[in-house]
């Protein structure tokens, strides 16, 4: 019953595994609002990947072919969202909502057969002595490849947006796209690239659930990852780094709580396990109210179909 | 004029058939029964065990019923939309099986007062065509007690229960009561999931559990994820509403089965004989609607003699798993010696037994 009984190094290990599927699918959408649209069908790609991920992984018997599978299933789901907000000009909330519900009873059809079916398993990398270093090694060295992943991701669009030209196209598309636009920049391309590999780092965030976090195909099994990654990326101030820090930060709550509990804290469990969704809600509204937009550097384009004038 | 004519001269037939009796009608047209459930049908757990018992009830019926079902109905308004739209649809029989169905079946059940409503784990009976049914699942909670008691090597037990209501307490209560019968050292760790179906919640509450030193899981949630982390983590689990040693055959030690379709073939065959009415049922061990799988290997043989004893003191009716003295967390008296806990006691158990620590979230 002492503060004693709580190991911080398996506190930090189990939070990496939570927050690992949010963290995928939250640096995705931070690339797609960069570019200025705002995709809230987050939870429908994520789920989409989770059960192709899933169905792939098992007839092949080869987990990773699974994970390529689920990357593609989400970015086709999302290529439908760029066929409606930038080719027929839908709007993007209502776009993202209906790719949302699109993507939930779509998952539940495809994984019909797949209920009760055990998946293979992912093996997880072999660091050798490394995995043996107090402390360190068991925070960072025994974990399975899409963690590491999830965090090369980070790096990679860290470095995409702030350090390449590509990056900086995509971040004036975002932030003025008729700007964008007048300077010779296809807007509407960039958007599209954004938007797929939006979709594909949800896709493989909803496959990380599907066939490493559970590992078995449930209908509805992201149960509102996908929010959570939405609210994660405004609340980071669309920063990689910060996402990062954020999906960290959720993932510790949960993983926390759930400790303190086994741990026998008295505890106001049912506050902490509303609090994510709480926050989600709360930055939701944020989001829909211009002037706070600006205060938290929101991309200029932010949710706004372009259309090319003249 | 000819086809009003026609019609006019069916009716008529019709109801003729109806006054030559029933019966006959009703071998030429099955008798339509529909089953709304709050989850999907594959989730292992409580509605696939539903739908096992539907699928039971109309093999045993053959063509006599034609059963419908839909699944993932949220509790609510919408339950009301598609139990109207089974009645419309000829349902003579309706059977909804969550708690939470309770005030959208009866506004239904006043609409249709033909049609005979059952409604699983409910409470609310305003209508003579409102049947309530459910099962003893603390009656199983005590049996895998009894093998969590002996077989836990570090004398901590994890618990993951869904919401703070009688009924998962009652689980919670006569798992650590009977665990603590056969092992004074043994402990229960609970953890409130807030959710009866998050596998990503589920696994990470498992975790936590093995993490902070149970070697045995026990859960009030529908998915298999916890079995699935104890197998990889090396720890013993019980599987939930039904037979879940595929998922995890080292870990699963035995479960607890949810077994409806003795209750479903014979309500359905007292409305085909037109002597169905309203009752208020909770059967367990004894009526064969609460089953224990077979269990593990693992589980050493005195342990499952000592098991199968409990099963059936249970089901003879000369053991009630709440039997006096019993206290409450808190140190007050709850059972006096020898006195037995009666149904109304039960549903109105808000409390933790002695010698369980934590506090039951509101």
């Amino acid at each position: 019953m002492d503060l004693s009984s709580l190991n911080i190094v398996v506190l930090l290990a189990s939070l990496m595994v939570a927050a690992t599927p949010i963290l995928m699918a939250a640096i995705g959408e931070l690339v797609v609002e960069k570019a200025g649209v705002l995709n809230l069908g987050v939870e429908g790609m994520m789920i989409t990947g989770a059960v192709s991920g899933f169905a792939i992984a098992v007839s092949t018997g080869n987990p990773l072919i699974g994970m390529v599978a689920a990357v593609i299933a989400g970015a086709a789901l999302a290529l439908i969202f760029a066929i409606l907000t930038q080719g027929l000009m839908a709007n993007q909330v209502a776009s993202g909502l209906s790719l949302t519900l699109f993507g939930l009873g779509l998952s539940a059809l495809v994984g019909q057969g797949f209920v009760g079916v055990v998946p293979p398993r992912t093996p997880k990398l072999d660091f050798g002595p490394l995995s043996d270093i107090p402390v360190l090694g068991q925070i960072f060295f025994r974990h399975d490849m899409l963690v590491y992943v999830s965090l090369l991701m980070v790096l990679a669009v860290w470095y995409f947006l702030t350090r390449t030209r590509a990056g900086r196209i995509l971040r004036a598309v975002g932030e003025n796209h008729h700007s964008a636009h007048a300077l010779g920049y296809r807007v509407k391309r960039v958007r599209v690239l954004a938007i797929l590999f939006g979709g594909g780092c949800a896709g493989l965030g909803g496959a990380y659930l599907s066939l490493v976090r559970v590992p078995q195909w449930t209908e509805g099994m992201t149960a509102g990852a996908g929010w959570i990654a939405l609210a994660i990326v405004v609340f980071a101030s669309w920063r990689p780094g910060r996402a990062l820090l954020g999906a960290y930060l959720f993932g510790g709550i949960m993983v926390l709580q759930l400790n303190l509990q086994a741990a026998g804290f008295s505890i106001p469990v049912e506050y902490l396990s509303m609090s994510p969704y709480l926050v989600t809600i709360l930055v939701l509204v944020i989001m829909s109210s211009n002037r706070a937009r600006i205060t938290l550097a929101a991309p200029g384009s932010l949710g706004q179909s372009f259309h090319a004038a003249g | 004029m000819k086809r009003r004519q026609l019609l006019a001269s069916s009716a008529a037939a019709l109801g003729l058939a109806a006054t030559a009796g029933t019966r006959a009608a009703l071998a030429q047209s099955p008798m339509k029964v529909g089953f709304i459930y709050v989850g999907a049908v594959g989730d292992f757990g409580w509605n696939y065990a539903h739908d096992q018992a539907r699928a039971a009830a109309q093999e045993h019926f053959g063509s006599a019923i034609e059963t419908t079902f839909v699944e993932s109905v949220p509790e609510g308004p919408d339950a009301e939309r598609v139990m109207t739209q089974m009645a419309l649809s000829g349902a003579q029989m309706i059977f909804a099986t969550s708690f939470g169905y309770g005030p959208a079946l009866n506004a239904t059940a006043a609409r249709f007062p033909d049609v005979a409503f059952e409604h699983a784990t409910g409470y609310i009976q305003e209508h003579p065509n409102v049947s309530l049914y459910n099962a003893r699942f603390h009656e199983g909670r005590a049996v895998i007690g009894t093998i969590a008691g002996r077989m836990t090597q570090t004398n901590k037990i994890g618990y993951i229960a869904a919401f703070p209501i009688a009924e998962v307490l009652m689980g919670i209560n006569a798992a650590y009561l009977h665990a603590k019968k056969v092992n004074p050292d043994a402990e229960m760790r609970v953890v409130w999931a807030f959710t009866w179906g998050d596998p990503a919640l589920e696994a990470a509450a498992a975790e936590a559990l093995i993490d902070q030193g149970c070697d045995i899981i026990m859960q009030h949630t529908d998915s298999t994820a916890p079995l699935l982390v104890a197998q990889d983590r090396g720890a013993l689990a019980f599987g939930q509403a039904s037979d879940m040693s595929s998922f995890a055959p080292e870990a699963h030690l035995t479960a607890i089965i949810d077994n409806w379709a003795p209750y479903y073939i014979q309500r359905i065959q007292a409305k085909l004989d037109g002597t169905w009415t309203a009752g208020n049922v909770w059967p367990g061990l004894a009526e064969g609607e609460v089953l224990i799988a077979p269990y593990n290997d693992r589980v050493p043989a005195e342990v499952q003699a000592e098991a199968d004893a409990m099963i059936a003191a249970i089901s003879s009716g000369e053991y009630n798993p709440f039997t006096g003295p019993l206290n409450k967390q808190d140190g007050s008296v709850w059972l006096e010696e020898g006195q037995v806990a009666d149904d109304g006691m039960l549903w109105g158990m808000d409390f933790y037994l002695e010698g369980i620590e934590g506090d039951i979230p509101s």
